[in-house]
């Protein structure tokens, strides 16, 4: 995916790029991740207290899915891993909170039977984290086409498994008829749960900043590049991928346990797998392989679904086509393209 | 187990093997030898099944419904390969599939807007419409008998062009050598547009011939096209033979997995649990076994011999 | 003679019905630099590939301080003391230089899966990158990125990674490959700084190749046709016959 560029002969062009790096000037996708951090810090507690109550559940929205883009995002962009079933991670974050909920209104299965949140969490995450294992171990064996074909197949695969489980409401969905309940908090406040979403997104991508600067993550990444040279150097690429991904699915499955507590009704379709085709999206769009990129991408992809869906109910046209023109003329996405235009490398 | 119910299903999963190999050896077509991925493949068979609709309604016969539309989806395929497709082939993998999701979201609009969101049930004639006695007192539905026919008469057709016509010829040096194609003096921009129309083709037919039994619906490319996806992963992306037994492989286990499963389930466990667990299983039936298959082989049963 | 360390016995390697490896049988001595010259085409790099693990031979055993690892994986080659250099670079391009140095330090320092601290700022790699790069004369360009490199640079930086490891043994596909004149002296006075160091060499470079080696293996069509001192290499007919009278 990385390709070679040829060396740049003049060396007064390397020089004064040496120098800029040399100065430690903070990126510019630095400077965005902090205003954009910042405006969700203040904006949406500010427009639920004005009466906008809306576009507090807009935020709330943003800020899950952009959990779920970043986790995608350390396969995806970090890795060079064209996962096209993260949506499956979050419908099973979604039902682990679901399903025990489900039990402890309507009985049986008493042993998973709570409406506890600090029962939900380490649950989503953990079937999560096996079904990453189970299903990366085999993915993670091919390369390619064939890895972005079978991470699709097993998404369906869940999909469908959902689908066929009548308890659950098979197609027709289910509904959360009480949210996670945690100590001292309640996620039934939608300015709480917000700031529960937003503090996580906060951890999420101090979690994926540590992970892809360790020596673990410069393996991942240099994987990417050349994994053929990564192996002769002597690391089990397939390990460490497994790894990076079980990380992934697993974060991706707590952010699926928060879309859950916030639409209070989940159904087979947001496993869907176009729905990790908009994951994918966000990601590229935002700019893969950059920190913040995916949250970027997440904002856009949730403006142009609102704009655009009030403003025709054929949204899809020109979402579509936009998708085309991105992939085939801007490259990087919004960070790179931000970058470039201020004129910096990308370097985070 | 009821003998005749057990052959009914058999030519159902049979008849289901049929129609995905028409979706997948398009697909295998498109990655052997342009090496791209089209997540949009469904497209062309949900838009196949909304033409043959129209014209059926039209002329008021669904086989010139069907004879009609086949020229006017290869126009469709041939329109988004000039349009879109092409431009992506130099492009890496991860951009075929952004692009042809896009390409999806496109047409899923498009349908809509010419069409309404509603689905349409396309009428069989008369004689299609009934029911034959096979021997053995097996009765089964003409036309699915039909597409089994029509299937295996195209699938012969397929491998008399791959392996005994000069575009064949082609087809099979692109698939195992791009350059060499190249190097023969042909021009590669028209060979590749006449295979993704071909492709756009078998997909369309294969949703002119599902659309009397389901329906003409939006959408509806979307959910066959991963099982399309399974068959060439299991067959081996780029194998036309693979894409074959796959196919049938597929069809057969996934019918009789929804038909039987929770008889057998019932053997070795209470009636109840049987009759949750089976569904969920059978459901999952045939990406269990694809797991399993790439376990053993993650090139799939019959990869291509160079890549 | 010393215990070899590396010994090839009977490898073969067919691919179709090219004989890329046939038969071949090779020791190589601790300490010494040894180099397989050979024509275009007469299988060098599939060798090296078999000896380092990224292709796996039909044929024969390849036993390695005692131990059988015609088997083993490339990934665990390295952990055994066999590092290689790629005759087309191999490097991360997007990363600096330092970072490519670190990464073998890493593979070095037992496994990374530690997914907390820094791995810039970890003196336990960085300094051990600095040392190699120096080694090389590379490291006043530590904090480019590779793909602002020039290719003579690329070469000295695949060499530097080969160093960190402190391999045993050092395999080395045409180390010289696409330098002009002076900067493939530079290379040589590198190697030959490098002192004890086993180094098994493919080179094109004759100059080179009879500058650094202490014996040298002739390969033609996939077969040794001879070993020996570069002066019995030299004077040996056979080997003129086959290569160097073509080369003349």
């Amino acid at each position: 995916m990385t390709e070679q560029i040829a060396p740049k002969e003049q060396s007064a062009q390397s020089e004064a790029n040496t120098a800029a790096r040399r100065s430690r000037r903070l990126p510019p996708s630095t400077l965005i991740m902090a205003a954009g951090l910042l405006f969700l810090a203040i904006v949406p507690p500010l427009a639920y207290f004005t009466g906008n109550e809306f576009w507090l559940s807009i935020f709330t929205r943003l800020t899950i899915l952009s959990i779920a883009a970043v986790s995608l995002n350390l396969v995806l962009g970090y890795g060079g891993l064209v996962s096209f079933g993260h949506a499956a991670f979050l419908g099973l974050g979604a039902y682990a909170v679901g399903i025990p909920v489900h039990h402890a209104i309507n009985g049986e299965f008493e042993s998973i039977a709570t409406t506890n949140g600090l029962f939900h969490i380490p649950m989503a995450v953990g079937v999560c984290a096996l079904y990453a294992l189970i299903t990366g171990a085999i993915s993670l064996r091919t390369r390619g086409v064939h890895f972005i074909m079978i991470t699709m197949a097993f998404g369906q695969m869940v999909f469908f498994a959902i689908v066929s489980i009548e308890t659950y409401g098979g197609d027709d969905g289910l509904t959360i008829y009480e949210r996670s309940s945690l100590p001292a908090i309640s996620l039934d406040n939608p300015l709480t749960l917000y700031a529960v979403c937003f503090v996580s997104l906060l951890l999420a991508l101090y979690l994926v900043h540590r992970i892809v600067n360790s020596r673990f993550g410069m393996v991942i990444r240099a994987a990417k590049g050349n994994e053929e040279r990564i192996r002769a150097l002597g690391f089990n690429a397939y390990a460490y991928r497994l790894l990076a991904y079980v990380i992934s699915g697993s974060m991706c499955g707590y952010a699926g346990a928060l879309l859950g507590n916030f639409t209070t009704f989940i159904s087979p379709e947001m496993m869907d797998w176009t729905r990790s085709g908009e994951l994918m999206f966000m990601v590229i769009l935002g700019g893969a392989g950059s920190l913040f990129g995916p949250v970027l991408g997440a904002s856009v992809f949730l403006l142009l679904e609102e704009v655009m869906s009030d403003f025709t109910i054929y949204w899809h046209l020109p979402f579509g086509i936009m998708l085309i023109l991105a992939v085939l003329f801007v490259r990087g996405g919004i960070s790179g393209f931000a970058d470039r235009l201020l004129g910096a490398k990308r370097d985070d | 187990m009821d003998f005749s119910l057990f052959v009914v299903q058999l030519l159902n999963g049979l008849q289901l093997g049929i129609l995905l190999f028409l979706l997948a050896s398009g697909l295998t077509l498109t990655f052997g030898i342009m090496d791209f991925v089209n997540l949009a493949h469904g497209s062309f068979y949900m838009v196949g099944a909304f033409i043959c609709a129209t014209l059926t309604f039209a002329t008021g016969s669904f086989i010139w419904g069907v004879l009609l539309a086949i020229p006017l989806v290869a126009v469709v395929g041939l329109a988004t390969e000039w349009i879109v497709i092409r431009n992506l082939y130099p492009r890496d993998h991860l951009d075929h599939v952004l692009a042809t999701f896009g390409l999806i979201l496109v047409f899923d609009t498009l349908v809509q807007i010419v069409w309404g969101p509603a689905g349409i049930v396309v009428p069989l004639p008369a004689w299609l419409d009934g029911q034959v006695t096979l021997p053995g007192d097996i009765v089964f539905p003409t036309f699915r008998l039909m597409i089994i026919c029509a299937g295996l008469l195209i699938a012969g057709g397929l491998y008399y062009l791959v392996n005994h016509t000069r575009l064949g010829m082609l087809i099979r040096a692109g698939a195992s050598n791009r350059t060499m194609v190249g190097a023969l003096g042909i021009d590669i921009k028209t060979l590749f547009s006449g295979v993704f129309a071909l492709g756009a083709v078998l997909a369309g037919i294969a949703g002119m011939l599902i659309s009397p039994i389901t329906e003409a619906s939006i959408g509806m490319g979307n959910e066959i096209i991963i099982t399309a996806f399974v068959v060439i992963i299991i067959g081996g992306i780029g194998s036309m033979k693979g894409a074959f037994a796959a196919a049938l492989l597929i069809g057969l286990i996934d019918t009789m997995g929804r038909s039987f499963l929770d008889d057998i389930f019932k053997i070795v466990m209470s009636s109840e649990a049987a009759e949750t667990a089976a569904p969920a299983i059978s459901a999952m039936l045939i990406y269990i076994l694809m797991a399993v298959i790439l376990a053993v082989r993650p090139q799939g049963l019959f990869p291509p011999k160079v890549r | 003679m010393t215990e070899p360390l590396l010994r090839v016995q009977g490898l073969q390697k067919r691919f179709g019905g090219v004989h890329a490896t046939d038969d071949v049988n090779l020791n190589v001595i601790p300490s010494e630099t040894h180099a397989i010259i050979g024509p275009n085409g007469a299988g060098k790099t599939t060798l090296i590939s078999q000896l380092s693990g990224q292709i796996l031979p039909d044929a024969g055993k390849i036993l390695f301080d005692n131990r059988d690892i015609t088997r083993l994986p490339a990934y665990q080659r390295a952990h055994v003391g066999i590092a290689r250099s790629f005759q087309i670079t191999s490097l991360f391009m997007d990363m600096t230089v330092q970072d490519n140095v670190a990464l073998a330090v890493q593979a070095h320092q037992g496994h990374s899966f530690r997914l907390w601290r820094p791995a810039r700022s970890d003196d336990h790699l960085r300094a051990p990158a600095l040392e190699p790069l120096k080694t090389v004369g590379l490291h006043e360009r530590a904090d480019w990125t590779v793909s602002e490199l020039s290719h003579g640079e690329r070469r000295q930086l695949e060499m530097a990674m080969a160093l960190a490891v402190a391999p045993k043994l050092m395999l080395l596909d045409e180390p010289m490959a696409g330098m002009g004149h002076e900067e493939s002296m530079q290379m040589v006075d590198t190697l030959k700084s490098l002192g004890d160091q086993t180094i098994l060499l493919i080179e094109h470079d004759m100059d080179a190749v009879f500058a650094l080696a202490d014996r040298i293996s002739v390969l033609v069509y996939g077969r040794i046709v001879a070993t020996g001192t570069p002066e019995e290499i030299r004077s040996n007919d056979e080997v003129r016959r086959a290569y160097l009278g073509e080369a003349a």
